[in-house]
């Protein structure tokens, strides 16, 4: 069976004072291939550390994930990472940044060239091959970022809030490279985010995580992702159904931060 | 403490000066001219190069002019040189009284021509005319008693000079000298020293250079110059590399394994505080004096500077860099070389920077407790025989390759590791 299946994690930190945090309990996921899959939850409520499960970083506590029908051990090529900002090679111009991935398949300098030069163009960097990535701005980094995970041609893109760190505008217009990216590459995606309105608007579906201990609150399936292919990104803010599912989504995680927050005051 | 007063002066004068003649050129197209809010906001204060020029000119007329020096036209009133006169009254011991003039020749020995005796008159009664020399900054005991008859007898005394009364332990003052009388009654004659630093504390500046050319072209104790500062230069730069040749990998295996912070932790927190310079009695004792001992020395000085860097490179690697380059497939040795070595290069390079500095520091004050050659030996040795202007030509000379090397440290850092900072 294809596809990406997550099940039944639970992952507790032991802090070195003696306390555990149950920063993920119980949670189950099946997603098939091909799917964008977006994470909202208030800050702490586990989206990172679910997602260091899945890329490997971290072994869970209980529970395990499958991918293709292997168990999930560690890294690996097969589930690229995106994040969110200060993972590319500052040493490393933009060429040999997104070069990596083959370079350590072993592929030839002329094939890594060619599927370089090929990505950049998708992510509109064509020319940018002999740029020093701090030369870039912050969108232009992340775009560096998402070719070099696609270089590695992975099954799996796995996405830590990759575009936190940006401006709304510049936001926007990588939230489309974003679709376009799944939509042409058949990827399946997961993107953690904190911002309600990208989820909505680039997930096909949506899992609302609660904190103490992290899982999944609720899930909703959407079709603005789809919209979003073919469309401008501002139109589908207008299209039946987004501001009626952003608000209920947005009071959900108000309610959950106050709730948060109101414990934080009884203690 | 005249010079500080004069430094400031110049200080304050040059402000007002460079402030005046800049108010009619000012421009107003840069960016900072246009800020309202300039004091307190740091990247609002760039050097002023005017001022720069002016510091190092106003050092180098400081200097020449307290020294007297031929380069420029002013200076400070420099020692008496000349004729000195001065009358005296002696009280002989039947309570008689005299006078008599002294002259006395004071010359500069560094010249080199030594004025001959004066002839002089000796004058009636029984005190006598005298004369005799004193080298400039020196003081000379003119014992007018010698000369005088019954200046050896009980009573005979000098009451006045130049009609002031003196008396034993007391001075007066006369044009161009302070005379003293001593306990013993003798007069002790110092002729004014003017401003001017004597050239034993510190010579003029030609004097220096004249130096410099001198030992540039014969060389100093079985050395050429080049040799005395290409062998302190070996002696840095071979114990720099041996450190970092060891201190670099250590520095990754204790930023890499917990085995070995845990192991070399105690040894690199004690040995860091250590400063290089205590190390060097035992140096001494274990190694000898030779080349040996000093380059051992200069390892152990920057070893630690340089595992700490590597420690601290590697521990200042991004997770997120090592993440990505795990699920890009890269095998722990890719990683190694290509994502952790290359992260610590800027701070192994701020170490090395650090590391330089203090091994150059390390090195001359180890040839200054021993050495037949280097920069140290050169001006301790030169010291000996107060040769101030070697020692001044070795410390701007020491100073400006410690300059240099940092220099040229920062250049190949900005060529090698151009993301620093960014
Ligand atoms: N390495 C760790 N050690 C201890 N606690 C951790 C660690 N990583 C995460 N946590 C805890 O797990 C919880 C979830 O963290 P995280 O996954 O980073 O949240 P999010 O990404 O949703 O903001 C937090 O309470 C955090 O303090
Ligand atoms: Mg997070």
């Amino acid at each position: 069976m294809k596809g990406l299946s997550i099940n039944n994690i639970s992952m507790r930190f032991d802090l070195k004072n003696g306390s555990s945090v149950q920063a993920l309990k119980d949670v189950s996921l099946d997603i098939d291939e091909g799917q964008i899959i977006t994470v909202l939850g208030p800050s702490g409520c586990g989206k990172t550390t679910l997602l260091n499960i899945v890329a490997g970083f971290l072994a869970p506590t209980e529970g395990n994930v499958v991918l293709n029908e292997q168990v999930v051990q560690g890294p690996g090529a097969e589930r690229g990472m995106v994040f969110q900002q200060g993972a590319l090679f500052e040493w490393m111009n933009v060429q040999s940044n997104v070069a990596f991935g083959p370079r350590m398949k072993g592929m030839s300098k002329s094939e890594q060239g060619e599927k370089v030069k090929h990505l950049l163009e998708i992510v509109g960097l064509a020319d940018f091959e002999d740029k020093a990535v701090y030369e870039l701005s912050g969108g232009m980094q992340q775009r560096v970022a998402l070719a070099r995970c696609l270089a590695n041609d992975p099954d799996v893109i796995l996405m830590d809030e990759p575009l936190g760190a940006l401006d709304a505008l510049t936001r926007e217009k990588m939230q489309g490279l974003v679709l376009k990216l799944w939509k042409e590459t058949g990827k399946t995606i997961i993107l953690i985010t904190h911002s309600v309105e990208e989820a909505v608007l680039l997930g096909e579906r949506l899992l609302v995580l609660a904190p103490r201990p992290g899982r999944i609150h609720k899930e909703y399936t959407l079709p603005f992702a789809e919209m979003g292919v073919n469309m401008d990104l501002r139109e589908v803010k207008k299209a039946d159904g987004y501001t009626k599912t952003r608000d209920e989504i947005l009071s959900i995680i108000w309610e959950m931060e106050e709730e948060i927050m109101g414990r934080a005051e009884e203690n | 403490m005249a010079i500080l007063i004069f430094y400031i002066i110049i200080f304050v004068a040059a402000f007002y000066v460079v402030k005046v003649a800049t108010s009619f050129t000012k421009s107003q197209d840069d960016f900072t001219s246009l800020k309202t809010v300039t004091f307190g906001d740091e990247s609002a204060v760039s050097p002023n190069r005017a001022a720069s020029f002016i510091s190092v000119i106003a050092v180098f007329a400081i200097w020449a002019a307290f020294t007297g020096s031929k380069l420029i036209p002013i200076h400070v009133p420099g020692p008496f040189i000349g004729e000195l006169t001065f009358s005296y009254i002696a009280m002989n011991s039947s309570g008689e009284t005299d006078d008599a003039d002294v002259t006395i020749t004071v010359y500069d020995v560094q010249s080199g021509d030594i004025p001959e005796k004066l002839d002089i008159d000796p004058g009636s009664g029984f005190a006598h005319n005298d004369t005799d020399q004193i080298i400039t900054y020196r003081s000379g005991l003119i014992k007018v008693q010698n000369n005088d008859d019954g200046g050896k007898e009980k009573g005979y005394k000098v009451i006045s000079v130049n009609g002031q009364e003196i008396s034993p332990d007391t001075e007066i003052f006369i044009d161009n000298a302070r005379i003293f009388m001593t306990r013993k009654g003798t007069l002790s004659v110092t002729p004014e020293k003017g401003w001017q630093m004597q050239p034993v504390w510190l010579p003029a500046p030609e004097t220096v250079w004249s130096r410099l050319v001198k030992v540039g072209s014969e060389g100093y104790k079985n050395f050429t110059l080049l040799e005395h500062l290409g062998w302190s230069l070996i002696r840095v730069v071979v114990g720099f590399l041996a450190g970092a040749i060891i201190g670099i990998p250590l520095g990754y295996a204790m930023g890499l394994s917990g085995w070995f912070r845990g192991w070399f932790d105690p040894i690199v927190e004690f040995m860091r505080p250590v400063p290089p310079l205590a190390l060097i009695p035992l140096v001494i004792i274990w190694f000898g004096i030779g080349e040996q001992g000093k380059i051992i020395l200069l390892f152990l000085a920057s070893l630690w500077i340089m595992t700490i860097s590597a420690r601290a490179g590697v521990s200042g690697v991004n997770i997120a860099k090592i993440h990505a380059a795990y699920s890009l497939g890269a095998s722990k040795w890719q990683i190694m070389r290509l994502v952790i070595v290359p992260n610590s290069l800027p701070e192994i390079f701020t170490g090395a920077r650090v590391s330089m500095g203090v091994c150059w520091g390390t090195v001359v004050a180890a040839e200054l407790v021993a050495a037949q050659k280097g920069a140290g030996m050169m001006i301790i040795n030169a010291s000996k025989f107060q040769m101030t202007d070697l020692v001044i030509m070795g410390i701007v000379l020491i100073g400006v390759i410690g300059y240099a090397i940092d220099i040229l440290m920062r250049i190949s850092e900005n060529y090698l590791v151009p993301w620093k900072g960014k």
